[in-house]
């Protein structure tokens, strides 16, 4: 299978997954890597926190940005992303979607419309469901999806609901995680 | 049939539904953001308990109740008052002194929704001793928004974050001094509301109609592709006098878009000021 893009969703316990399974990545990755973690708005924001983890641009998200390969996009605090056909961001403030803004679930569906079967999902730990129907439409449209292990995740609701969605989900360790997408980053393939 | 072959027909769907609004009603969503549409189209076909998105512009083109639903789930009314705090803040410091060197002042907040900025603006004048001085038009392509706009009332449960947004925005008195609590509402001071004039405006064909010293209009322009938020940002630059003041969401960028050139921004939220001689 070939990828064009990554999307990863998490919650509690998001900050410091994310910081294993982003780490060392080289800047040739092939894809943009595009992430909603539900966080309270910070000043400083994602690239402060995740500086000198790897080699690749991390940023937020900007409506109408054209999406780019090598880049770490993160969804903005309190708007929801959405992938549009001619792959550019787009952003809104509707309401919240499982008590979260931003939706796991819309970038995730969003995505899985636009990049169909070359669409990698992955839910890390998080102590609600969101991201599981977006799990399901990245399955139904031919995506890969890969679950955190539940045994290790900090929170396990949110890995276990994505698996109650879509039980073909990979289960991985974050290390396992981090490794894949390495793999897949070097020459886009599995 | 396959899951792709039925999203292919989805989206078939969605702009037969658009063009048809277009065609029997005159209102125009081609250039807005598609994942939106289809996100708040799907959303109404689940709520009306329909099939799919044919269903829905079956029953639009013979009701023009169902119109009118589907026109304010188009229209995003997620809103309230001293929203983004420093953006309200950027205002009393930096634009208000501004204002204060016109005679009289034209202020146009385009797409109101249900009020709550435009309430939010006039306790900031009124504090800045301008409110008598200025005329408000709060616009929306949507009437029933307006009419709860120029009610002034709303539930009580919202007040405690508007208060604390309030405080952030450099508010100095008790917030509770705007409005009185009654049956659960609460009932902002009308006077507040006496130099507001509510009024239904669609963006994307509806003209100029006044010279503005400053416009609002904060997280509308992401529901628009590229050619339409230049198409609005335009008739704003318009609309503005020279020296004039622009307002957007904090999220919302004039880089990129066809009026960059034309504006300098002056604060560190999303404010811009028209430059002299464009």
């Amino acid at each position: 299978m070939k990828y064009k893009a990554i999307v990863i969703g998490t919650s509690a316990g998001g900050i410091e997954a994310l910081k294993i399974v982003l780490k060392d990545l080289e800047p040739t990755i092939e894809l943009p890597i595009i992430i909603v973690i539900h966080i309270k708005e910070r000043t400083d924001g994602f690239s402060k926190i995740y500086e000198n983890l790897n080699k690749l641009t991390i940023k937020e998200a900007e409506d109408k940005e054209e999406i780019k390969n090598g880049v770490i996009y993160f969804a903005p605090s309190n708007y929801h992303l959405s992938i549009e056909d001619d792959y550019t961001f787009s952003l809104s403030v509707e309401e919240k979607v499982n008590y979260s803004r931003p939706s796991i679930d819309i970038l995730f569906k969003s995505a899985a419309e636009v990049y169909t079967d070359n669409l990698l999902g992955i839910i890390l730990t998080g102590a609600n469901s969101d991201g599981a129907l977006g799990i399901e439409k990245i399955n139904k449209l031919g995506g890969k999806c890969i679950v955190q292990d539940s045994e290790e995740a900090y929170f396990d609701t949110m890995p276990r609901a994505a698996l109650k969605y879509v039980s073909t989900c990979d289960v991985m360790s974050l290390d396992s995680i981090n490794r894949y997408i390495k793999k897949i980053g070097g020459n886009n393939c599995e | 049939m396959n899951e792709k072959e039925l999203l292919e027909i989805e989206n078939i769907e969605l702009k037969l539904l658009i063009e048809a609004i277009y065609l029997r009603y005159g209102y125009d969503f081609k250039n807005y953001t598609k994942s939106h549409l289809k996100r708040r189209i799907l959303r109404r076909v689940k709520l009306n308990d329909l099939k799919n998105i044919t269903e829905l512009t079956e029953k639009m083109l013979y009701d023009r109740v169902v119109l009118e639903q589907i026109l304010l789930d188009l229209s995003i009314n997620v809103t309230e008052m001293f929203r983004f705090p420093e953006f309200f803040k950027d205002l009393r410091e930096e634009v208000i002194p501004l204002l204060k060197t016109y005679p009289s002042i034209n202020i146009w907040h385009a797409g109101c929704s249900t009020g709550e900025e435009v309430i939010s603006m006039a306790i900031l004048l009124k504090e800045e001793g301008l409110l008598n001085r200025v005329n408000i038009y709060a616009t929306d392509i949507n009437k029933q928004v307006l009419d709860i706009a120029k009610e002034g009332i709303y539930p009580i449960e919202e007040v405690k974050k508007w208060t604390k947004n309030y405080q952030k925005a450099g508010g100095g008195k008790s917030f509770s001094d705007y409005y009185v609590a009654k049956y659960d509402h609460a009932i902002f001071d009308q006077n507040l509301l006496k130099n507001v004039t509510f009024l239904e405006h669609n963006l994307v064909i509806d003209k100029i109609f006044i010279d503005a010293n400053l416009i609002i209009c904060r997280n509308v322009l992401i529901y628009f592709n590229k050619e339409l938020q230049n198409q609005v940002l335009e008739l704003f630059e318009e609309s503005l006098i020279p020296g004039g003041i622009i307002g957007i969401g904090s999220k919302e960028n004039l880089r990129f878009t066809s009026v960059n050139e034309k504006f300098e921004s002056i604060a560190t939220a999303k404010i811009y000021k028209k430059k002299i001689g464009c």
